[in-house]
């Protein structure tokens, strides 16, 4: 690993990694994590000591602790519960948060964090959903509201009928930073106006969320998504659409896909004012 | 569109990856209902770690003189022709179809200039013929499918159980009728009938310990379905990826197309060079690859590549810094092309530190994906030719056309399914396609293929197999209950060991079984193998097994016990490495990933032939058959992607000092 990091780092990378460059391997950490047996029972707090390595991350102080479930005083308890998949932060599965921020677990090095003998770091489930166990919450809310704007482009089937629409790069290249989307809730923890929302029945009149309204965007753009585009603004429209957003741009700025969300949120809004609009006059 | 009568009749599609999401549109979109189930929402499935993209022959590369056939060709050599033959030539001619049908549900593929779909360069051709959505393909097109599967799911054709754990299929009277699987959360256990089951549950990295492959592929779904009955076919052929970047947790991938679009991978001449990379001057580089393959350089198949850079570091000892790592290095690339490959810099970036635009990065093999699989078989298509044809001339004018049907007969029941009647296996769980060695870019295409092109076979079985009169919803309830019991018995004895605080002896220790179980696979089992040490494995996994017996769950929970999946697995991944080891042993020659120290040459008269492991409850063995392949279409040649001697140039060896 380099000890000077090259110019072409943002700062916070740079001071990211001058931290990891000082961190030595072997030293031991605490970390803190915040548990809950199941659905409606209390919450607690344990502690445990883990010894980093190189390129040690989140997921790797939680193999340990399942391999070792005992805290820092001596108590036997079970094995960390959480999620995750990939571990190169590209599923959105292993999202909890740390140090009181919602991101990925995965993508979140020790030697960044905790640089130190002796450091701390803090891991909570996300307060947005609810806990399934300890770390793992129940985000089928998000994948729920995936289905509230239709996202998805209404094919007519899968028989062979040749190539799609042609594209130029220029819109490729924004439909791809959309579609960079892995549906794992930080934009959602960050949001004012998203809240939690136990009963699925009334999910579909909750704010949607700057994840779908953005989805709801890249569908709009495509071609043949655009079939749907009137439907999905009568969803963006009605009760948890995008005029929910209070524009605090949390979202935008915890999204780790760098998605443009307040970008998105605009144009949907936009487009929902017009379509409205239109809606009015030709009635 | 032809819908089945009984509306009971159901598929159950095991996997959410690309695989099961291709299978459950098709089979939805022919009316037949599905449930779908997987341990991890669909859309978070291990498909989205496909970074390079996927083959396909394409308008540009056509008129350059490449064709659907010499894609299949290709596949044949670079999976030093273990592949039964009539299935890749189907998936060749397929391919194009399958980017058209991507690209029209809204898959954002890198476009040119003018619009049309660009194309990247992939090891093992000399077209460019990889289609791909920057660096992140496998998500861009797992992404899609799932829209797709969504929409459907909307409309209530298909039913997901996600955060389900496959556990057993139920066989009645020889033939598959369902399966029995556990919610992860509330640890319920409960069977499902379904009138044909597809396994679509992907790779088994797992096994190895750390690999580029997702927590969850553990192989355990396969290695159930091995232990129930089903054959599993060549496991001894695992993929070791040339580049990755190693890590405590997991060995992290630096797709191909890093070298697809020009990366060059490299040692410094001097052995153990103290300076940083981006420090050492042109002459000073030892671009082995392209020394060694001047006409494919950088991109030979992976399997050469990983051989390469291994003898490299542990015999030459030439590892940058003495230690097992060699450069590929970007840093000379424009950047357009640094932007094409955002997506692997960004986790280079973040995970290692260093910033690839500007310093070589630092890579080693690692465990990659499972050419072996469950066993399948086919029914062949139109073209017989009398002879197997010579190797196809690359850029010469194919001897046939693309027209569905002559690989393999379209919506014949017996495609891709395994020696259990009703159970298919499609996607990388799925042995057939790769033979020895799979060729970049070739993965994400047989898993889509397999889901659209079988997934009519499996629809035609539900409606005109055995289903047809005797549809699983008439089987007796007892043939479920009894696989209910028996899954429960298990996972009570399980329980019934579980200690607070886990054992405190690594011993008894799940987890420091696993651990111990992976490295010893990585040691004996992945680039050189010996028949000694590969004995000396199969001791170790006994002791394993009997250590498995004794040991202490570490979590006693009847709620999200997520211990308790995990030590199930374990069990499952000490018979997978069994038979791994089984067929390494077996296979007393050296072909595409299997290299053997003491068999170095192929053996196409005793070899060119499938090892098929059974399971054999009784006794809990494993025991190896060799099966004859179709290999009709093309005759083997020896498969040298034209190697050159370069010991001349190459410096005086160092005796080894890098450690595995
Ligand atoms: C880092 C990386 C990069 C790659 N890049 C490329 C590339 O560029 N091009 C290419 O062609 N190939 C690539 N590959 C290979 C390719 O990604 C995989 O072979 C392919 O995605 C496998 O898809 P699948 O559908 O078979 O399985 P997977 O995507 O692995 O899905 C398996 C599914 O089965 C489910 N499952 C597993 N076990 C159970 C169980 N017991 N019960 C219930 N459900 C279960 C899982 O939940 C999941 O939904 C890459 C692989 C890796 C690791
Ligand atoms: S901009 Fe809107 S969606 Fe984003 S955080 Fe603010 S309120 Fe939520
Ligand atoms: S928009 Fe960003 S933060 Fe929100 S779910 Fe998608 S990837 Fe996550
Ligand atoms: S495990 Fe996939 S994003 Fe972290």
């Amino acid at each position: 690993m380099s000890t000077t990091a090259p110019a072409t780092l943002s700062a916070a990378e740079q001071s990211a990694a001058a931290r990891r460059s000082s961190a030595k391997p072997g030293r031991s950490i605490r970390i803190k994590i915040k548990r809950c047996d199941g659905p409606g029972k209390p919450s607690r707090w344990e502690t445990f000591k883990v010894v980093t390595e190189r390129g040690s991350n989140i997921i790797s102080c939680l193999q340990q602790i399942a391999a070792n479930p005992v805290t820092i005083d001596g108590q036997k308890t079970t094995p960390v519960v959480w999620d995750s998949g990939c571990l190169e932060e590209v599923c959105g599965a292993c999202t909890m948060v740390i140090n009181g921020k919602a991101r990925q677990s995965c993508s979140c090095l020790i030697d960044e964090y905790a640089p130190n003998e002796g450091d701390e770091i803090t891991l909570e489930p996300m307060s947005k959903f609810p806990v399934v166990r300890d770390l793992w919450v129940d985000r089928s809310r998000v994948f729920h509201n995936l289905k509230r704007v239709k996202a998805w482009v209404p094919i007519d089937g899968t028989y062979n009928q040749g190539a799609g629409p042609r594209e130029s790069p220029e819109q490729q290249e924004t439909r791809y930073v959309l579609s960079t989307c892995m549906s794992c809730g930080c934009c959602l923890e960050a949001c004012p106006q998203f809240n939690q929302e136990p009963d699925p029945a009334a999910w579909d009149t909750a704010f949607l969320g700057a994840h779908a309204i953005s989805q709801a965007r890249l569908f709009n753009m495509h071609e043949t998504g655009k079939r749907l585009k009137g439907e999905r603004l009568e969803a963006l429209a009605g009760p948890g659409g995008v005029n929910e957003c209070g524009n605090a741009q949390n979202c935008v700025k915890v999204c780790p896909k760098k998605i443009p969300l307040t970008e998105s949120i605009a144009a949907m809004g936009r487009a929902v004012t017009i379509h409205s609009v239109t809606r009015f006059f030709s009635r | 569109m032809v819908t089945i009568g009984a509306t009971d009749r159901r598929v159950i599609v095991v996997g959410g990856g690309l695989a099961g999401l291709a299978a459950s549109v098709r089979i939805a979109e022919a009316g037949v209902p599905v449930d779908l189930f997987s341990m991890v929402p669909v859309k978070r499935s291990h498909s989205v770690c496909a970074q390079g993209g996927i083959n396909a022959c394409n308008e540009v590369s056509r008129q350059q003189g490449y064709s659907e056939y010499e894609h299949f060709d290709e596949t044949i050599y670079g999976g030093d022709f273990l592949a039964d033959q009539h299935p890749v030539l189907e998936m060749a001619n397929w391919a194009p179809r399958i980017i058209d049908l991507l690209d029209r549900m809204g898959v954002p593929f890198n476009r040119t200039a003018e619009g049309f779909r660009d194309l990247r360069l992939f090891g093992g051709s000399l077209f460019k013929r990889t289609h791909f959505a920057g660096a992140t393909t496998g998500q861009q097109l797992i992404y899609a499918l799932d829209e797709q599967v969504r929409r459907y799911e909307a409309e209530g054709k298909v039913t997901k159980y996600e955060f389900w754990e496959f556990l057993w299929p139920v066989i009645e009277e020889g033939r598959c009728v369902g399966i029995v699987a556990q919610d992860m959360r509330t640890m319920q256990i409960r069977s499902f009938r379904g009138d044909a089951v597809v396994m679509a549950t992907g790779g088994n990295g797992l096994v190895f310990g750390k690999s580029t492959q997702s927590v969850i592929c553990t192989g355990g779904a396969a290695a159930r379905c091995f232990r129930a009955g089903v054959w599993y076919g060549n496991p001894e052929m695992i993929q070791v990826h040339p580049t990755a970047i190693p890590g405590a947790d997991k060995t992290r991938l630096m797709s191909e197309s890093a070298r697809g679009e020009g990366g060059r991978v490299w040692v410094p001449r001097k052995p153990g060079d103290p300076r940083k990379g981006s420090q050492i001057p042109e002459n000073e580089r030892y671009y082995f690859l392209e020394e060694r393959y001047p006409d494919y350089k950088n991109l030979v198949p992976r399997d050469i590549a990983t051989r390469e850079i291994f003898s490299v570091c542990v015999d030459d000892g030439m590892g940058v810094h003495g230690e097992n790592q060699v450069y590929l290095d970007l840093t000379h690339l424009p950047a357009s092309t640094h932007h094409k490959l955002e997506g692997i810099l960004e986790i280079y970036k973040k995970f290692v530190g260093d910033d690839p635009q500007h310093e070589p990065m630092k890579i080693f093999p690692s465990v990659h994906y499972s050419m072996g699989g469950l066993w399948t078989t086919f029914t062949k298509g139109r073209y017989n030719p009398a002879e197997p044809r010579p190797k196809h001339k690359s850029g010469s004018a194919a001897p046939i056309g693309s027209e569905v049907g002559l690989g393999m007969a379209p919506g014949e029941m017996n495609n891709m399914v395994t020696n259990v009647p009703g159970l298919y296996a499609f996607g990388e769980v799925n042995f057939a396609y790769h033979g020895a060695n799979r060729l970049g870019a070739n993965a994400l295409l047989s898993c889509i293929f397999d889901g659209l092109f079988c997934g009519l076979s499996v629809v035609n079985w539900v409606k005109d197999g055995t289903p047809k009169t005797k549809p699983a919803a008439t089987v007796h309830q007892n043939a479920y209950d009894a696989v209910v019991r028996q899954e429960e018995q298990k996972v009570a004895r399980l329980l019934s060991t579980a200690k607070p605080g886990g054992s405190g002896a690594v011993e008894t220790n799940p987890y420091a079984i696993g651990k111990e179980l992976g490295d010893e696979m990585t040691k004996a089992c992945t680039v050189v193998r010996e028949g000694k040490r590969l004995e000396q494995a199969l001791g170790k996994i006994a002791e394993l097994k009997d250590r498995y017996q004794r040991l202490s769950l570490h979590d006693s929970a009847t709620w999200t016990n997520q211990s308790l999946s995990y030590t199930r697995s374990v069990g499952d991944m000490l018979i997978m490495a069994e038979a791994l080891l089984r067929g390494a042993h077996v296979r007393n020659e050296s072909r595409g990933a299997h290299y053997r120290k003491d068999f170095t040459s192929r053996n196409d008269e005793q070899f060119m032939k499938s090892t098929v492991a059974k399971y054999d409850p009784s006794s809990d063995s494993v025991s190896i058959e060799l099966m004859s392949i179709d290999a009709s279409l093309i005759a083997p040649t020896a498969r040298t992607y034209g190697k050159t001697d370069d010991s001349a140039k190459k410096p005086a060896a160092k005796p080894a000092v890098a450690t595995v």
